[in-house]
């Protein structure tokens, strides 16, 4: 806690299931942050430091938006969090803001959530003179996040889902490579997402010889440079994603050390995330008990 | 007799204190503390402290006192102790010490007081950080420490980092009557003292205690602050409205060997192995959620041998590692450790693996740590450290089983202040550029001391930086004279 002052949620919704958008009062951070970068938070005293995407940010109001996929323990406390709710911790804006110029056209790729940390980017290169082209991929339907925001931002958009509920079917990197088949010129390719996907792109613009850059998302604690837990191998050297990314370039991020390492914990993790599930079941049993049949059936699904 | 003009306290004639041998700390059982974080050391009694105490020689130059990084009075403490005036004693370190809970705890004395103390010369010296842990713990323990209350001078000045050197700096300044507010990057604040320092060596709740006292006397504390990202030095100094600013970060970026396999999972740097433990308390999974990989019955090794490399170690062993070894490239005397924490260590069972240095990381084929390559080495011609430089001896490889490595080979400076920080200089390796007398940098107003300006080195040294920065510091807000 920011010696005495707290930070409250001032307002939260869910942008797809499992992926929830806070708005929090972090006058500091809200004043500095600038795009590509992101914030460590910690929820309560026994909590972990985990770092989160920074979507946007209102100096003004001095609020920052945090976009949270649910995954383990740490992101489903967070998404049971609701608007009058405190974090304990936020801190940041941590990381390199995104090299913001104009490159002439850029492609900007979403991949999921990873959606919510390319918009500012794609924003900024849009202001800067750029012709930005989006490509927003996620599994289906439901999991498009903030399309009406990458469309504002965007010379053209195009979104694709896995299973074709949505728009086109098939994946991000069918669209780049439509793109380049189709002689686009592309002067720089920014990719947010999944690894499987940043690294597909990377193997296809290397082969163009098209700049990349993609955002990694290592195991991280300080987000200072102080303890060297979120190292990456960059060009056959260990570089640390908090103060040297988290961008880099994709031509040359070990992709392979990346997805190692990021399954250092998956034991804990995975411990971590059921004793937390089984405390959450025996609770809403013991409050279904307490409330006698009165209750709809539909309740203890009713957090989403 | 005495060669002191004033009457002294000590009732002993000089020949007579000689005799009296050093009174041993008493400490946890090795095998007992092996296997748990509670402090070794568990302090001296009233009776221990005044027994030890009566050995001092009262020295007409007290040699202690000048090769004290913050110049604690220790004679003169010393006496108060004789006489059982423990909380007069107290009084007297603070005059020059605002952390004495910690030094008395982590200070290298043989490279400062001790070393320097003239009993030294023909039995073993004053056991003075033994007998300053002592006052500091009597008067908490006492609870009636005093509170100064200065008249305010109206400046503000900010401090970047609660480590040590940034609280002797607000400590000292607050007593000025200034203004001060400390800003930490962590959700803790302490610094190296709370993420670096095992809980065995410095028991947190001490760091509690001594920031209690700090807020008491006045001082303010915003924890989630990395200065250079969330605010600059300029916002700091501009809108703000701060007269002046101490930077002391501390120490940065770990540093890697550049070997082979070093990203394998099981390579930890210290940094991170200990502020998992000490800062994030992994070591209380799943009760903590921050995980840590479970050494039971695990081979650990840790590279170096500093006092972080032997706290790495040290925990390893209380968090159930089979084997713990440290692996230092030099020989028992070039080590840097503090010679209490190499003794206790040897006590508890770390099998010492000196003049080897590991060459390569070995794996399972799936990324995980199965062993280091390691080759012995023999001293060479001095180095520019002026201590013998270690050579590999050929043939000599060997493979050590392992499931963690724990890198603890030192640190490189953190660029995120100075890159965020216009005309604020610094030197080839990155680090800040200050005055060694006045701790002023190349920016006006802007002072900076402890591990940004030298590198890592010990909480004493960096106290003494933040004592002169203090010192200057409160001159320039006085003067207004750069």
């Amino acid at each position: 806690m920011a010696g005495g002052h707290v930070f409250k949620i001032i307002h939260a919704e869910f942008l797809a299931p499992g992926v929830k958008r806070f708005v929090i009062e972090a006058p500091r951070i809200a004043r500095k942050q600038r795009p590509g970068q992101f914030v460590i938070l910690r929820i309560y005293e026994e909590g972990e430091r985990i770092p989160v995407t920074i979507e946007n940010s209102d100096p003004e109001r001095g609020t920052v938006n945090i976009v949270v996929q649910s995954a383990g323990k740490t992101t489903q406390l967070l998404n049971s969090l609701n608007t009058g709710d405190h974090i304990l911790d936020v801190v940041g804006p941590l990381g390199k803001p995104s090299e913001i110029a104009n490159y002439g056209t850029v492609v900007v790729v979403g991949g999921g959530v990873g959606t919510a940390m390319a918009y500012p980017t794609a924003a900024a290169l849009k202001r800067a003179g750029n012709r930005v082209i989006s490509i927003v991929g996620a599994r289906n339907k439901e999991l498009v996040i903030l399309e009406s925001e990458m469309r504002a931002v965007s010379d053209a958009l195009m979104i694709t889902t896995d299973d074709g509920s949505y728009a086109d079917k098939g994946f991000v990197t069918d669209k780049l490579r439509q793109l380049i088949e189709n002689g686009t010129r592309i002067d720089l390719v920014v990719a947010v997402g999944p690894i499987v996907m940043m690294k597909a792109i990377a193997e296809m613009t290397r082969k163009e010889n098209i700049h990349t850059v993609v955002s990694l998302n290592p195991i991280m604690i300080d987000g200072t440079g102080m303890c060297g837990g979120c190292r990456v191998l960059i060009d056959g050297k260990s570089e640390f994603a908090c103060v040297d990314g988290p961008e880099f370039d994709a031509h040359k991020v070990d992709f392979a050390v990346l997805v190692q390492r990021n399954s250092m914990y998956r034991d804990a993790e995975q411990r971590s995330l059921a004793e937390y599930q089984r405390c959450r079941t025996e609770a809403a049993t013991r409050e279904l008990e307490h409330a006698g049949a009165a209750l709809p059936a539909g309740r203890q699904g009713e957090q989403r | 007799m005495s060669p002191t003009a004033k009457k002294s306290a000590n009732p002993l004639p000089m020949k007579e204190r000689i005799k009296v041998p050093r009174q041993l700390m008493p400490e946890q059982a090795a095998e007992e503390r092996a296997h748990n974080f509670s402090e070794v050391n568990l302090g001296y009694s009233p009776e221990l402290a005044q027994q030890e105490a009566l050995r001092c020689l009262e020295c007409a130059k007290p040699t202690c006192t000048d090769s004290c990084p913050v110049g604690v009075k220790v004679k003169e403490f010393v006496e108060r102790i004789v006489i059982g005036d423990f909380l007069g004693a107290a009084a007297k370190i603070r005059e020059d010490n605002v952390l004495p809970a910690v030094t008395g705890r982590v200070c290298p004395q043989e490279d400062h007081c001790e070393g320097k103390c003239l009993l030294s010369k023909k039995v073993k010296p004053l056991g003075i950080g033994y007998l300053e842990r002592f006052v500091a713990d009597y008067e908490k323990r006492m609870g009636t420490h005093v509170v100064p209350n200065v008249p305010p001078t109206g400046k503000k000045v900010a401090v970047v980092g609660s480590g040590p050197s940034g609280l002797t700096v607000a400590g000292d300044l607050i007593q000025k009557g200034h203004k001060v507010r400390v800003f930490e990057a962590l959700h803790e604040l302490g610094g190296v003292l709370v993420y670096g320092i095992p809980e065995f060596r410095l028991p947190k709740q001490i760091i509690r205690e001594q920031l209690d006292y700090m807020r008491e006397m006045g001082v303010e504390f915003e924890t989630d602050v990395v200065v250079g990202r969330t605010v600059t030095i300029d916002d700091l100094m501009g809108e703000e409205g701060y007269d002046a600013v101490y930077i002391g970060t501390g120490a940065g970026l770990p540093q890697f060997m550049n070997i082979p396999g070093e990203h394998f999972n099981g390579v930890y740097s210290a940094n991170e192995f200990l502020t998992r433990i000490n800062l994030m308390k992994a070591y209380k999974f799943p009760t903590y959620d921050e995980p840590m990989l479970d050494l039971h019955g695990k081979d650990v090794a840790v590279i170096g041998g500093g006092n972080t490399a032997l706290d790495a170690i040290r925990s390893a062993l209380r968090l159930g590692a089979r084997k713990a070894y440290v692996i230092y490239r030099r020989s028992d005397a070039e080590m840097p450790a503090r010679a209490e924490e190499v003794h206790h260590a040897r006590q508890e069972g770390i099998d010492f693996q000196m003049l080897t240095a590991p060459v390569e990381f070995l794996s399972d084929g799936k990324g995980w740590l199965t062993a280091a390559r390691c080759v012995r080495m023999e001293l060479g011609e001095p180095d520019a450290s002026g201590r013998r430089r270690p050579v590999p001896m050929q043939g000599s490889e060997f493979d050590l089983p392992l499931a963690v490595a724990v890198i603890a080979i030192g640190t490189s400076a953190n660029p995120i202040v100075q890159s965020t920080t216009p005309g604020l200089g610094t030197n080839k390796r990155g680090y800040i550029q200050a005055s060694e007398e006045t701790q002023r940098t190349t920016r006006k107003g802007v002072f900076a001391g402890g591990d940004i300006v030298t590198g890592s080195a010990t909480v004493i040294l960096a106290m003494g930086a933040g004592r002169r920065a203090a010192k200057s510091i409160h001159e320039y807000l006085t003067t207004g004279e750069w």
